[in-house]
């Protein structure tokens, strides 16, 4: 795989490579955009299932038609897929049985069949020339002549169908019982975006395979809700993650063709997921992380500029340098950290390192005595208005001395007009003007 | 004590909905007047969303009729509309609160027709009224339970119906967001519609209401509200004396009789 290699391939130059990219890029977007829907009606197992269920489909279309015509195949794929469907409906309306034990036995039971039969069918030697085991794995570089046009055709319809549906499709994944009581016939809706579902899988049997189809289906979605809170941005994005693995796939078919693509775009796609799952803004945990430590750091520094106003409070003078061991004394902080905590305060200003100590800029004793003014004005809101205890209000103004922002300051002062002392009869801080 | 009406907004005729052949709802026969707000109050499992949803259309009758504006509910769907309980929808759905309140205009717009500018200014209206437009571009997912509330009111008022059905509108909001609504409510009985809420409190129905529907599985009380919120009526409502329609319906259920031949 040499940077050659990729050049070539990237410069669409030969154009059995340009229909391929093209054919994998269109299918692959096509499953992730109807795949939105299907997560989003947290339908996820159902395509798993439908994509498992059409092998059957497709070797007995196979298998009647003795051609591997994608007209036929796709045909034959759209039968058992419904099939199974329906399947896991009645079993669900009719029985005790729940879903998602009907879905697990009817995958496995219809993905049994399908097996079997690819074996009886490459048994009579017929399964090289067909190409059928590639419909495990999937191969995109066999997307060529009458295959390619079939399915991208069928690519596109998807993508302009959920278009047309766009707000039909959201109503009733938000709020079906609303969808309803406007009038909106809401059966027909779910039938055309199950049929959609089944079709998107359909397209992908040949380039991507049906074992992993769903996860095609389904993925691009999921990684893409980590980005975004808004319906047509994830769905532009899932489809521009799906095509992008799509595209990946058509290269790996161009530069190793006996290997199978399938597992490759589906590779790429959840490598996104999991990137996505920790690297997203707000909702991907390394952001949460990262959140939660900057909070963390916040209050350990606002923690010691409070306890330097209490010594100084205690003592009548607040720009006198403190000890380490003065300060654990009153509070025991974990060593590395309020050295750590010492040193990022000095760095901002609020501290100055002497031969003594540590000792208050005033712009550090401005904020010490702010967060002492915050925590007792938080213990006395509490007693006052909340009628909490006196002796059960601190731990709880611990944490909110630190998140209290300035409007809320102000409101808090205004509400308690002023006050004087805290419930403990200490006296509350304010600056002087 | 079941006041029928002369020239009733709804009218029941003999409803009865099972769920897996257990019935919820037996024999309901129910007029309502028009131009009121309306409160069905009863227990909990007492089967008052369940008859919102007979109402709508939204569950299958065993037997009976529904007609709304003497007429059946297909035909005057976009006078009506319905306000589920809040639980019922996910709040992590990747929409705005100007996206919900616009899904009101679904119905006018019927299929295939996008929201126009138009909409969404009677959208941002129906906001206002809700005293939540500044809250348009906020996600759903970040709003407090009394925000989703009102962004459901504002999603019904955007329907510009004649009847409401509200699903426990006032369950899980502050004193302050109900008395909003309340007022809301009554704003919009003068204007001369009909709103029915399903409620729980019955320190408030009697100053909420103009008409108050008791149920417990079955029809007890329907009328003006000082007529229906008796201490014998409400004992019946909410004492135990049902015991036998539940066990009933638990022996249909398990012996799989059908609820109607
Ligand atoms: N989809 C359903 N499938 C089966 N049983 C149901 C279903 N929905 C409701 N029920 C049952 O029907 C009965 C009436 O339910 P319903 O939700 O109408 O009561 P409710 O009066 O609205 O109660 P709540 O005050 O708790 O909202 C309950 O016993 C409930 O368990
Ligand atoms: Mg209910």
């Amino acid at each position: 795989m040499s940077m050659n290699n990729i050049l070539e391939f990237l410069s669409l130059t030969d154009p059995n490579v340009r229909y391929v990219v093209i054919g994998s890029i269109l299918l692959a977007a096509s499953s992730a955009i109807v795949g939105t829907f299907t997560l989003l009606k947290k339908k996820a197992l159902v395509g798993d299932a439908v994509a498992h269920s059409v092998l059957p489909g497709v070797c007995l279309a196979f298998m009647l038609s003795g051609v591997k015509n994608p007209v036929y195949l796709i045909i034959g794929a759209f039968i058992t897929g419904w099939i199974s469907l329906v399947l896991i409906d009645t079993i669900t309306a009719r029985s005790k049985i729940k879903e998602d034990t009907a879905i697990g036995l009817i995958l496995s039971v219809f993905f049994g069949i399908g097996i079997l039969m690819v074996t009886v069918i490459q048994k009579s030697g017929n399964a090289a020339q067909s190409g059928l085991d590639h419909f495990l794995f999937g191969q995109a570089a066999s997307l060529v002549g009458n295959d390619l046009v079939v399915f991208s055709g069928i690519a596109l319809i998807l993508m302009a169908a959920v278009w047309l549906f766009f707000k039909e499709f959201t109503v009733i994944a938000f709020d079906e019982n609303f969808a309803r009581s406007i009038g909106f016939p809401v059966r027909t809706l779910e039938l055309i975006l199950t049929t959609l579902t089944v079709l998107a899988v359909v397209t992908g049997i040949q380039a991507i395979g049906v074992v992993l189809m769903a996860a095609m289906l389904i993925t691009p979605a999921a990684a893409a809700r980590f980005w975004t809170d808004k319906l047509k941005v994830m769905i532009v994005l899932a489809a521009g993650l799906g095509a992008f693995s799509g595209l990946v796939g058509a290269y790996i078919s161009y530069v190793a063709p006996a290997m199978p693509t399938g597992p490759w775009i589906v590779m790429v796609v959840s490598i996104i997921a999991v990137l996505s799952f920790f690297l997203a803004p707000r909702k991907g945990i390394l952001f949460r992380l990262i959140t939660q430590r900057k909070f963390r750091k916040q209050m350990l520094e606002e923690n010691i500029l409070k306890l330097l106003y209490q010594l100084g409070e205690a003592q009548g003078s607040y720009y006198q340098p403190r000890t380490i061991e003065e300060i654990v004394a009153r509070r025991p902080f974990q060593m590395s950290r309020l050295k750590k905590g010492l040193r990022n305060l000095n760095r901002q200003g609020f501290l100055k390192s002497t031969e003594k100590g540590w000792a208050y800029t005033r712009a550090g004793k401005r904020k010490g005595q702010r967060v002492t003014k915050l925590h007792r004005l938080w213990e006395l809101y509490l007693t006052e208005y909340l009628r909490i205890a006196p002796d059960h209000v601190h731990e709880d103004a611990e944490t909110i001395e630190h998140i209290i922002t300035p409007e809320l300051e102000r409101r808090l002062e205004e509400k308690l007009r002023y006050p004087k002392l805290d419930p403990h009869q200490s006296e509350i801080p304010y600056p002087k003007l | 004590m079941i006041h029928q009406v002369e020239t009733p907004i709804v009218e029941l005729h003999d409803i009865t909905v099972s769920y897996h052949k257990k019935p919820v709802l037996w024999d309901i026969d129910l007029t309502l007047p028009s131009g009121s707000i309306i409160g069905i109050i009863g227990p909990n499992g007492a089967g008052k969303s369940t008859l919102l949803k007979a109402m709508m259309g939204l569950v299958e009758l065993s037997s009976g009729y529904v007609r709304i504006f003497d007429q059946d509910l297909d035909q005057v769907r976009s006078r009506v509309s319905y306000v589920p309980q809040k639980e019922s929808v996910d709040w992590d759905f990747p929409a705005s609160v100007l996206d919900v309140v616009l899904m009101g205009r679904y119905g006018k717009l019927g299929l295939f027709t996008r929201p126009r500018k138009a909409d969404k200014e009677v959208a941002m209206e129906c906001l206002r009224q809700v005293d939540m437009e500044n809250y348009a571009g906020r996600q759903i997912s970040q709003l407090s339970g009394g925000q989703q509330q009102r962004v459901f009111l504002a999603r019904a008022l955007a329907q510009e119906a004649d009847l409401y059905f509200m699903d426990e509108p006032f369950a899980g909001v502050d004193a302050a967001t109900e008395k909003a609504i309340i007022n809301l409510l009554k704003s919009m009985s003068k204007q001369g519609k009909t709103v029915v809420v399903v409620h729980h409190d019955l320190q408030s129905a009697l100053e909420y209401f103009d008409w108050a529907v008791l149920l417990n599985l079955r029809l007890i009380a329907s009328g003006p509200v000082n007529q229906v919120l008796t201490p014998e009526l409400l004992q019946e409502t909410y004492g135990g004396k049902l015991t036998l329609l539940a066990a009933v319906g638990d022996l249909l259920t398990k012996k799989e009789f059908p609820s109607r031949e």
